[in-house]
């Protein structure tokens, strides 16, 4: 028997010395030092040994157990040099085969903008107020100051419905009245608000118009508001959407709910103002209607536009997203194609 | 409207370049391009203008000439030899082919003079012959033997019109001597001006150059209105009768005897192509220039025509049309008439649709020789609906359905009169017959110095606000901190109400100071209450949760058919397309459709979306998307719908992008769409919530699920039913995954002051259990059972293998789960751990006769 252990040691120091992989080495482990290793099955042979012979056996297989356990350990970090060094220097991948990409979600560019303008009018005071798509002919043109039938109305081509009197927006001012109303505490009270929505606007569908596009309104109504910080507001708008030293231009223009109105143009950020094909050689790009609220309009939303005072502005955000990012065809924004939205 | 510059300019000094002019109108409301005609574009520091490919011509080498003779050529039937003076001193030979020259060939030398347009060796000129423009420049060569090195020139190869049928020939003198560049004689800018509806008193020269002067501060000289009146009284000859006050405020006439039907002077035939008015006779062509010149539109009657309609004097009738009435227009077209359309009528009938039309049957004629002018002032608003009702736009309504004063009724017709007399002869008849059936009120505005502060945040001194209103012609009266500014009486843009009216003064103020000059400032106020949108910011988080979950956000249109909407619903099947729609509701029907699949606002997101996924399916495999917005219910009793939020998401094709190291993925199916679902919910904390099997007709019965929150549905979502999917055009072999939500039962029950739990420092453990039950019961309703029976020490239970087959019997399933057992104070015992599975067996076993597995 003790022969036999000694043989069954000697051997397993003489495998071990050969073990280079850890598959190797875990088979060697089994094989001799694991419950139903060599080392144990013959001390479950104890049994068939004299009293005499037993403890000498027993002392001898639990060294050459502590020996092989030894051995092993040691083995064992060898081995697993090995191991790492041979994958250290073994096959690289091509590290050029495509990534595994996500499935990516992605918020829709009008989102995107519509956002950065709620953020950027926040910052400056703005809450954004949100009103209906189906509107009334009063809300929409009466109250804003177009009279039933007058050349103004010309201006905006409207979608009617069959019900009298009840169109499709064409503008998001037709909430300002509601929104004078709701926030204004009967003409007491200023209100500052951000008014984004879908308007409608019976063209036809081109490359360059929609039937359907967002629009935000701006209005501020105080008790101190002139044109002047009508124009710094803006300029900061402008400011922080575009660049910090974006150039802006201020034309004399003409809304029927906003007196004295203007147009508000940025320098053309492609071309640097220079002339180019997207702001049609003048330098300037038209990012804003603007003007001071009309009288009437204040009127209607409940102020005495003797004491109050109070500006608008309108912008279009596919407009924007359009000349920053170069789309030249606005029928882009509805037709979904993934192809175009995951480019944002 | 077009408008060339030196027309303006005999109406005003215009000191600046034009395009410094264009600026500057542009910049005070009145947006202008520029058209050049013969002389170089001017680059202004500072100003950007599209640079212009007009020809210029060449000061040297294009002259005003006089042709002299025509000869024939001597080898050629086709050519002539045009000898042109073009004051050198030689006159120069042109072989020229120009068919408006052989009346004079072969006459000797011309005793009329015969003015042209002559072009010389090296001169650059548009190719007459070229369908598309083509510059070429004169070289000399010999054509049928004798040599030739210039050209007399059509208008075409000048780049003035089109016209290349002749070369150019005057008979009037032109005012200017032979040799003379032609770009001094017919060089121009022609000025471009969009008109908004308040610039309703710039539709005319001398609108434009009223606002010129204004903004440059120099003087206006206005047309004369002098005429010469040797006729008898002209009351004796004509009688007007107003019978609508409102909508004929006034009405002027005049009558010129005797005069001659002829062609107009080619001055006037030139500004007229300027303008963009074709020439047609002198009496039609002074109607149209005095209409350019003042803004009034006129009208001239054959006056025989109306006094053999009236069989003696006539009257002029202006009144509402009958019920049934009808006019033949100018354009041949006979006009069925209602009570809302103005008729300027004789005593036998309608002879003109007030404002908009004249008739055919009293129209000038080449015979006519006596000439009635009306110049009337016409009721807006009721232009403008007869304009609409009848679809006819003249420059004439055009003009009038903005607005014009009814003072320039008296000026365009004594300015009409006039020329109509210089260019065709005859006699005035004395007077104007002048008919006020409602004077215009007379408008003052008081405005105040601190008013101009207060609206433009500028300090304006009273006195330079008076300068500019006076520039604009307002009559005004300066006072210490005020003025008064009377309107002047061709503006009817001025109110009456004081607050209005300052505003409107102002504006002009502003306007002409230029708005660049106005500070910069910032609001100087106190910050109104600030407060936040509670359904926007859920709106937004929503989706933000979604674009995390993987999906891409789609727009789409808000108009539908109800014919697309009912593809949602199989054939035969129960039920309306759409989620949560009000008993009765209807649609909002549009009167006016853009395209005929736009007739009415959707009642579903899923029409529009779906067809977005299917035509991205042609090219790409995956699709995960999600549409947040409106849909529309009219409902009966209430003016406005109901414009509640939907959600939409849709899913077909793999389930993750392809890649070359694995197999294709599966296509999505309800699982992944119920993740989604999950994952939203889970992010907007929302716990209370179940589901029940099936989602609505448009869902695959047996793969679909209805969400309910609170008691209420609050979405369906599963795969489309295979007939929806074919109605849709969505291929078969594609299952499509898709969900309708109400936004606002998900978002009403979004809690925002959500708990949370400590993170544990026990350990847990770990155990899978696995029951056998029928195959009926639902997997959700087992593991609520396992949930509430593990108590607080089970702190989780997750699915993990559904299996049928040998080892369970018929008609049953063994669903595994994995248990997480955990104390927050202690590490469980082994005893303990026992007694909770004990538990939950149990209270499966009651529930669900489960068995435990193996
Ligand atoms: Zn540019």
């Amino acid at each position: 028997m003790l022969e036999k252990l000694e043989s069954v040691y000697q051997q397993a120091q003489a495998e071990l010395t050969e073990i280079r992989d850890s598959a190797a080495l875990a088979a060697w482990k089994s094989r001799y030092i694991g419950g139903k290793g060599a080392v144990s099955q013959l001390l479950r042979g104890i049994g068939g040994l004299t009293p005499e012979e037993r403890p000498v056996f027993g002392k001898r297989a639990n060294e050459v157990m502590a020996a092989l356990d030894e051995a092993y350990a040691a083995r064992e970090v060898l081995v697993q040099d090995i191991e790492m060094a041979a994958d250290l220097e073994g096959a690289a991948l091509d590290v050029t085969l495509p990534g595994r990409q996500p499935a990516m979600g992605r918020l829709h560019p009008s989102t995107q903008t519509l956002r950065r303008f709620s953020e950027i009018w926040a910052e400056m005071g703005f809450s954004v107020y949100r009103s209906r798509d189906v509107e009334t002919d009063e809300m929409n043109f009466t109250l804003l100051n177009f009279p039933p039938h007058h050349p103004a109305r010309d201006m905006q081509d409207t979608f009617y419905t069959t019900d009298p009197d009840v169109i499709l927006r064409t503008h998001t001012s037709a909430g300002q009245i509601r929104a004078m109303r709701e926030l204004g505490g009967g003409g007491t009270k200023p209100i500052r608000v951000v008014l984004p929505g879908m308007c409608y606007r019976f063209e036809q569908i081109t490359n360059r118009s929609e039937a359907q596009f967002y629009q935000v309104e701006g209005i501020a109504v105080g008790h101190n508001i002139t044109m002047s910080d009508l124009k710094g507001t803006v300029a900061e708008f402008a400011r922080k959407m575009y660049s910090p030293d974006a150039k802006v231009r201020y034309r004399a223009s003409y809304f029927p709910f906003t007196e004295p109105s203007m147009e508000i143009d940025i320098e053309c950020f492609l071309c640097g103002g220079e002339g180019c094909s997207v702001c049609k050689h003048t330098g300037w790009l038209e990012i804003a209607g603007s003007g001071m609220i009309h009288p009437v309009v204040l009127r209607n939303g409940g102020y005495d536009p003797a004491e109050w005072s109070g500006f608008a502005f309108g912008m279009g955000p596919e407009r924007i997203a359009m000349l920053k990012h170069g789309i030249t065809d606005i029928r882009n924004f509805w037709a979904n194609d993934s192809r175009f939205l995951e480019q944002f | 409207m077009q408008i060339p510059l030196s027309w303006l300019k005999e109406l005003v000094d215009i000191d600046v370049p034009a395009e410094v002019l264009a600026d500057r109108m542009t910049k005070a409301g009145i947006e202008t391009t520029l058209t050049y005609i013969g002389v170089p574009q001017q680059h202004i520091p500072g100003i950007q203008m599209p640079p212009s490919d007009h020809l210029v011509w060449d000061r040297e080498r294009i002259k005003l000439g006089r042709i002299l003779e025509v000869k024939p050529h001597p080898d050629a039937d086709r050519l002539v030899l045009a000898i042109v003076d073009y004051g050198a001193d030689e006159p120069e030979q042109c072989v020229t082919g120009a068919p408006n020259l052989f009346e004079y060939k072969g006459i000797g030398p011309l005793e009329a003079p015969l003015w042209t347009v002559i072009a010389l060796e090296g001169a650059e000129v548009w190719d007459g012959h070229s369908d598309t423009p083509k510059r070429m420049i004169l070289k000399g060569r010999p054509l049928r033997g004798i040599y030739n090195k210039s050209m007399v020139c059509s208008e075409k190869e000048l780049g003035i019109s089109d016209e290349h049928e002749g070369v150019i020939l005057m008979h009037d003198d032109p005012g200017k001597p032979v040799g003379t560049p032609l770009q001094d004689v017919f060089g121009d800018v022609v000025l471009t001006v969009e008109l908004t509806p308040n610039l309703a008193r710039c539709y005319s020269v001398t609108g434009v150059a009223r606002e010129i002067s204004a903004l440059l501060d120099k003087p206006l000289r206005m047309p004369s209105t002098h005429v010469m009146m040797a006729g008898p009284d002209i009351s004796q000859s004509v009688k007007i009768l107003i019978e609508d006050a409102d909508l004929n405020p006034r009405f002027t006439a005049m009558l010129l005897m005797g005069t001659t039907i002829q062609p107009s002077p080619e001055w006037l035939q030139r500004r007229l192509k300027l303008i963009g008015q074709r020439p047609i006779n002198n009496i039609v062509d002074v109607t149209n220039y005095v209409m350019f010149e003042s803004g009034q539109p006129l009208h001239a009657f054959d006056y025989d025509k109306l006094v053999e309609r009236a069989g003696g004097i006539p009257t002029i009738i202006t009144r509402r049309a009958r019920p049934g009435e009808t006019v033949e227009t100018l354009d041949g077209q006979l006009r069925k008439l209602t009570t809302d359309n103005e008729l300027v009528c004789d005593t036998a009938g309608p002879l003109a649709l007030a404002g908009v039309m004249g008739g055919a049957e009293t129209e000038i004629s080449d015979g006519t020789t006596n000439v009635l002018l009306e110049s009337a002032n016409w009721h807006f608003i009721n232009v403008r609906r007869t304009m609409q009702q009848h679809k006819i736009a003249t420059e004439a309504s055009i003009r009038f359905s903005r607005g014009v004063h009814q003072a320039q009724a008296e000026i365009g017709v004594r300015r009409g009169i006039e020329l109509m007399r210089q260019l065709g002869g005859g006699t005035v008849s004395s007077g104007v017959m002048d008919v006020v059936a409602k004077p215009a009120p007379r408008i003052a505005v008081t405005l105040y110095e601190s008013e101009i502060k207060r609206l433009t945040g500028m300090a304006v001194g009273i006195k330079q606000a008076a300068n500019i209103l006076v520039r604009l012609q307002f009559d005004v009266t300066l006072r210490a901190d005020s003025l008064v500014a009377v309107v002047p009486d061709h503006r009817t843009d001025i109110s009456d109400d004081p607050v209005i009216g300052q505003a409107d003064l102002i504006e002009e103020i502003a306007r002409i100071i230029g708005l660049d000059n106005l500070p910069t400032t910032l609001m100087d106020e106190t910050l109104p209450e600030q407060w936040s949108n509670v359904p926007l910011e859920r709106e937004e988080h929503t989706r933000d949760v979604l674009v995390a979950l993987g999906l891409q956000e789609n727009i789409t249109h808000r108009f539908s058919t109800p014919e697309a909407e009912a593809l949602l619903i199989p054939r035969g099947a129960a039920g309306r397309p759409g989620l949560n729609v009000p008993a009765g509701a209807d649609y909002v029907r549009i009167a006016n459709p853009i395209q005929p699949d736009k007739t009415v606002l959707r009642h579903s997101l899923l029409p529009n979306i779906l067809n977005a996924v299917r035509s991205n399916l042609r090219h790409t495999s995956h699709q995960a998307v999600f549409e947040i917005g409106s849909v529309y219910f009219r409902v009966a009793g209430q003016q406005l719908p109901d414009e509640p939020s939907r959600l939409a998401i849709v899913l077909a094709g793999p389930r993750q992008p392809d890649h070359f190291s694995r197999q294709a993925a599966p296509s999505a199916d309800f699982f992944d769409l119920k993740g989604i679902v999950e994952g939203l919910l889970r992010g907007l904390h929302i716990s209370a919530w179940s589901l029940k099997a099936q989602g609505g007709p448009s869902l695959h019965p047996g793969r679909s699920a209805a969400i309910t929150i609170d008691g209420s549905v609050a979405g369906h979502f599963g795969e489309l039913h295979p007939l929806v999917a074919r109605a849709f055009g969505l291929p078969a072999d594609v299952p499509v995954m898709v969900g309708e939500f109400d936004l606002e039962r998900i978002q009403n029950a979004v809690n925002p002051l959500y708990g949370t739990a400590p993170v544990p420092t026990t350990p847990p453990v770990y155990e899978d259990i696995a029951l056998v039950v029928r195959d009926s019961v639902p997997a959700g309703d087992l593991h609520a059972v396992i949930e509430q029976s593990g108590g607080d020490l089970l702190r989780s239970a997750r699915l993990f293998d559904v299996y049928t087959g040998s080892s369970v019997p018929q008609g049953h399933k063994s669903l595994a789960f994995s248990l997480v057992y955990q104390a927050e104070d202690r590490t469980l015992s082994d005893a303990e751990v026992a007694a909770v599975r004990k538990k939950i067996v149990k209270a499966a076993q009651k529930a669900f006769d489960a068995q435990l597995r193996g």
